[in-house]
């Protein structure tokens, strides 16, 4: 049996990092941090988030602030969405695209004021985000901040987050809708996740995120590694960056048209885009549904009468949904619901159905 | 601690054998089903498949990974534990207990290259 062993070494540690240590989670290096993947037990923190609620450290994610004259002009010319008079308090999801279409990144843009952005990215893509970012800013008056490391981030997630935020943190958040933030102090908190149920994201200096923690975990909140916030994203179909996403796969693929707005006259890939949008795509994105237990992970290929159509970019057997299911990318041609496909698993090959990605149903309280 | 049973044959990838005559029972051992965590799904071979030491011939699945079951000894599979095609938890709870396959041994000197419980105990430990 092949068990990995990593080291600990050259990773970067979150502001609660002795804290995973002292619960004895499972660590490991994940987007140049050392990680918890899960304190006990993947499926009972999955169930904990979507019966209960489930505390999540995300201080690994990256943070850049987008201020001054131009910010807004800016943030509409790197940003797929539309952002155009939107209020101060709201949050967007998007992506940032190459010209030729491919992604550089999934992230948040909070409107913090007027011509004041937040931008939340994935931490494995910091270094190349923050880089994209600038080189982009030559022609904007903007002033650009790279803030990964001040930031710590947690997020509260689950049916429950809304009452615990207010009785145990003492934050009121009753009023806050979904993808709206405000901010108390250098304190952001917002109605956002990434777990397909309602929750909260609190954005702080470490002694505070630290502080929120201790109670959290003092009031009996079950402590949730990164393990589980896949297999919870995964089941309401939400895209993971270097999964789902990637230089080479764009958002017209990955099915996330919805968050590019071709209303606007400009943005960087908007042609490109457009051009896939109109004309169709080669590869897509589905979910497959497999009949038997056998579990699809990335990498294995998906087969139609013998043929490599495609491959899997996220599988598990599902927590709230009992069945062996995956997202994969496969040839357009096959991407209709219904479609018979086969999964090639180590040595034989699996039946499965082409379905809908969202496999199990989003519980926003919007 | 995990737990290591004396009389078994165990391999640095975490499999164990148990012989009963011309018979063994390949396994995981404790140390590995700790190591994996909830064991989700179990691929094992089909009877009269040959396996050989040393090489892969299924796996076991937590929620998170696949992981490659190596062979311990070489033959060819008399029976499988189906059980675990809906009970694959039954690894985490008695391992020893719960085998996976049923080989008949080519060649039994291949023992030798196994490790006895006390030096798989040691080696667990490193």
């Amino acid at each position: 049996m092949a068990i990995r062993q990593e080291t600990e070494e050259q990773e970067k540690k979150t502001c609660l990092y002795k804290r995973h240590v002292a619960e004895g989670a499972y660590m490991t290096p994940f987007a140049g941090f050392i990680m918890p993947i899960h304190y006990k037990d993947i499926q009972l923190e999955h169930k904990a988030v979507r019966n209960q609620c489930g505390l999540f450290d995300v201080s690994h994610m990256g943070e850049v602030t987008v201020k001054g004259r131009q910010a807004e002009a800016f943030v509409q010319h790197i940003f797929t969405n539309d952002i155009a008079g939107a209020p101060i308090g709201k949050v967007f999801y998007g992506m940032m695209c190459y010209e030729n279409g491919g992604t550089v990144d999934d992230l948040l843009v909070y409107k913090m004021g007027e011509n004041d952005f937040f931008l939340v990215i994935n931490a494995a893509n910091i270094d190349k985000d923050w880089a994209w970012i600038q080189q982009q800013a030559d022609s904007f008056d903007v002033e650009l901040a790279n803030k990964s490391d001040y930031y710590g981030q947690i997020a509260l997630q689950g049916p429950e987050s809304e009452h615990v935020m207010e009785t145990v943190l003492n934050i009121p958040c009753r009023e806050l809708s979904f993808y709206t933030a405000k901010t108390m102090g250098d304190v952001i908190v917002s109605r956002t996740g990434y777990t397909g149920e309602d929750g909260f994201e609190v954005y702080a200096s470490h002694a505070y995120i630290q502080e929120c923690w201790d109670k959290l975990i003092s009031a009996g909140v079950q402590a949730c590694g990164l393990g589980c916030r896949d297999t919870l994203r995964f089941e309401v179909g939400l895209p993971l960056y270097g999964d789902e996403l990637s230089e080479d796969i764009s958002p017209v693929m990955a099915g996330l048209t919805m968050f590019v707005k071709f209303d606007k006259p400009e943005f960087i890939g908007r042609s490109a885009l457009l051009k896939q949008k109109t004309d169709g795509v080669a590869r897509k994105l589905v979910g497959i549904e497999l009949k038997d237990k056998a579990i699809p992970r990335h990498g294995y290929l998906v087969l139609k009468d013998g043929e490599t159509i495609g491959e899997v970019t996220t599988g598990y057997h599902g927590i709230s949904v009992d069945k062996s299911i995956c997202m994969a990318l496969i040839d357009s041609r096959y991407a209709a619901l219904g479609t018979e496909v086969e999964i090639q698993i180590r040595k034989k090959t699996f039946p499965g159905v082409v379905v809908k990605k969202r496999f199990y149903e989003k519980h926003y309280k919007k | 601690m995990a737990k290591v049973i004396e009389g078994l044959y165990y391999s640095e990838s975490h499999e164990y054998v148990k012989i009963e005559g011309e018979f063994g029972y390949v396994g995981i051992s404790d140390y590995a089903q700790h190591a994996l965590g909830n064991v989700v799904y179990v691929d094992m071979p089909d009877v009269d498949d040959e396996v050989e030491a040393g090489s892969e011939f299924g796996a076991v699945e937590s929620v998170k990974a696949a992981s490659d079951l190596i062979a311990p000894v070489t033959g060819v599979v008399v029976d499988k534990n189906e059980a675990l095609d809906d009970q694959p938890e039954l690894l985490n709870q008695d391992p020893y207990q719960n085998w996976i396959i049923k080989v008949e041994l080519s060649d039994k000197t291949e023992l030798d290259n196994l490790m006895d419980a006390k030096a798989y105990a040691a080696f667990c430990e490193k």
